[in-house]
């Protein structure tokens, strides 16, 4: 190992597709230990930077060391130390659960009465003890998923790689792998997982990195970010735009910015800190008031207003309007 | 230094682990087989039809220049047909490895980077051996003969699967170049006339000029002619050179294709990481 106490260490990475920058200066310092988010929209670079930090892209500039080997002169190294899931589940999908992953403890070396041994570790580890002799065709996406993770993990990797580890999972699987993902921070896994969704970032990163047309450009704790950003919106619509200036009134009292208005759909918004009295006090005064509301809530701010707020400019061809997602804790 | 590097870039270990971990590749195909026996059915339904159909059906206006049984000359055609199409069987597993992430994640792996090449094949190999040898009892079935001897007889399928191995080089590299799993499916556009054209269900004598020239030079129709000169069974030899050395071309051909398309089919597999 070098000396370096970073996991994963990028310097000025860059990726050229023809004309295309898909990496341009990107820099990421990742500690030991810990689970960082790369957060953005389709099309940010997300992929490139993990699959060149993988090893399984070459990189046009830059350098880059993952476990303390770099990536270009000593990629075997890397790949002895590193677990790697890509964007789309990678498991055989005839073989068995328990199959796959005795194939893959043979490739990473193990002896046969070893991968055995771990693969059956793995399985009860996963929750996939019962399904092990099923045909992984007949598996759910989130158990897919979860095979996929645990083929990542045969070796106890010193770094996990996971690209948009739930993007196409019902909300069920994306719990399962939420749940199996903490399971390999507690064993001291450092993770760096990229994501399209900011709540996802939120429930598993302790920080996330902000990538946009191939650059960083946000670097914290999902908690500064979202301050940064305003935090969450109460969002009240009327039911008469006559009422608006009083419920603008109502808002303006708890909330941390300025509330917007829109007229037309007789909407009102604003950034809170206290979410929950906010929403009761705005909701108890319009009540008082006589005022006819038809629908009144908490929002987290989905990644549109984040990138909107980062970069002034909003996601391009970002498979973001995924409202659902965005307000499953609002 | 941490003992999980220790030794393993030696020289002999990585010898020991390309042989290890390639048959490790292989068994996984291997364990497909096992647990979709119905795909090799529909592998070998396809000859077994065309036997049928043109052994039976079409077979008794079927003549044989020179003189000899339609069905026996047809035999050895088939079996080179399997081969010949064979190589969709290879280019289809590619495909989908590489668009399931499967290849991504083996190249994650620290095992041999060859392996995933050297088990493809291999697995393809032995599974035309088993394809080989059902179409063969098929044809003892249907009263088909080797006259050749063991030995001959022997070498005639090593010659067919010696143009088989030439071919998983073409379909990897065709793999490599499929974008996805539908396109793969029009493989069959390619394979069927490069099977058809050919001496496997007409001597190229008795077709027009220009058509027979063609499937005269066909790799298949040279692998088939030898094999039926080895089996026995009537070959209608033409007079064209290229008849005339059926028996070497069968061993020149693939060693052709393989030394061409090897080093293209390991430039795609580089390219995998541009
Ligand atoms: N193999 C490739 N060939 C050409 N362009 C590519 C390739 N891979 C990625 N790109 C381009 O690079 C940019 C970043 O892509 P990617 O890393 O896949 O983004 P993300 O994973 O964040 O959606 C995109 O504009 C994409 O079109
Ligand atoms: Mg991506």
């Amino acid at each position: 190992m070098s000396a370096s106490s970073h996991a994963i260490l990028a310097q000025g990475l860059q990726k050229r597709y023809g004309e295309k920058h898909a990496l341009d200066g990107f820099d990421l310092a990742v500690p030991q230990g810990t689970v960082y988010g790369l957060l953005g929209p389709n099309g940010a670079g997300k992929t490139t930077a993990v699959r060149i930090l993988a090893t399984l892209v070459r990189l046009d500039g830059g350098r880059a060391e993952v476990a303390g080997y770099d990536v270009t002169r000593d990629p075997r190294k890397v790949r002895r130390r590193i677990g790697f899931t890509g964007q789309f589940t990678a498991v055989d999908e005839i073989l068995t659960g328990r199959q796959n992953l005795r194939m893959f403890g043979r490739l990473f070396h193990l002896s046969p009465a070893r991968a055995a041994a771990r693969a059956d570790e793995l399985l009860e580890r996963f929750d996939l003890t019962e399904a092990a002799d099923k045909g992984t065709k007949e598996y759910s996406g989130g158990m897919r998923r979860r095979l996929d993770l645990a083929a990542s993990m045969i070796l106890a990797p010193s770094v996990l790689f996971l690209d948009e580890p739930t993007t196409g999972l019902d909300p069920r699987g994306r719990n399962e792998v939420w749940t199996a993902v903490r399971s390999l921070v507690a064993g001291g896994t450092t993770v760096l997982l990229t994501t399209q969704y900011l709540d996802e970032a939120d429930q598993l990163a302790e920080r996330v990195a902000v990538i946009d047309h191939g650059n960083v450009i946000a670097d914290d704790t999902p908690a500064a970010l979202k301050r940064r950003i305003g935090g969450d919106q109460l969002e009240v619509v009327l039911d008469e735009a006559v009422d608006l200036p009083v419920a603008v009134q109502a808002v303006a009292k708890v909330a941390a910015g300025e509330p917007e208005v829109d007229e037309e759909s007789r909407r009102v918004t604003a950034a809170v800190d206290q979410r929950v009295s906010a929403l009761t006090d705005v909701a108890r005064t319009l009540q008082d008031e006589g005022i006819g509301v038809e629908d009144i809530g908490l929002r987290r701010p989905t990644l549109d207003e984040v990138f909107l707020r980062l970069t002034g400019h909003r996601a391009e061809a970002s498979a973001v309007g995924d409202q659902e997602h965005t307000e499953v804790s609002a | 230094m941490s003992t999980l590097d220790q030794g393993l870039d030696a020289p002999e270990r990585r010898m020991y682990w390309a042989v290890t971990d390639g048959w490790t590749v292989a068994r996984r195909t291997l364990t497909h087989l096992v647990r979709q026996p119905a795909n090799i059915a529909w592998q070998l339904g396809f000859p077994i039809v065309s036997v049928l159909l043109f052994g039976y059906v079409f077979g008794s206006a079927m003549s044989v220049p020179g003189g000899g049984d339609y069905r026996e000359y047809l035999m050895p055609g088939m079996f080179g047909m399997t081969m010949a199409m064979g190589f969709m069987n290879t280019a289809y597993a590619v495909v989908l490895d590489t668009t399931k992430g499967v290849t991504d994640r083996f190249r994650s792996m620290p095992m041999a980077p060859s392996a995933p090449v050297t088990g493809r094949g291999l697995a393809d190999i032995v599974s035309a051996g088993l394809d080989l040898l059902v179409l063969a009892v098929t044809a003892l079935v249907i009263g088909w003969r080797s006259d050749g001897g063991f030995w001959a007889t022997l070498a005639a399928f090593a010659l067919l699967l010696w143009l088989r191995f030439a071919l998983i080089w073409i379909g990897i590299w065709i793999g490599l170049m499929t974008p996805n799993e539908e396109a793969a499916g029009n493989l069959f556009a390619v394979a069927f006339p490069f099977a058809m054209i050919s001496s496997v269900f007409v001597a190229p004598s008795q077709m027009p000029d220009w058509l027979g020239a063609i499937a005269a030079w066909n790799p298949v129709s040279s692998t088939v002619t030898a094999a039926r000169e080895l089996f026995g069974n009537p070959a209608a030899l033409g007079d064209s050179w290229i008849e005339q050395n059926a028996m070497v071309m069968a061993v020149v051909w693939p060693l052709v294709l393989t030394l061409v398309f090897v080093p293209l089919a390991v430039r795609r597999f580089q390219r995998l990481s541009r």
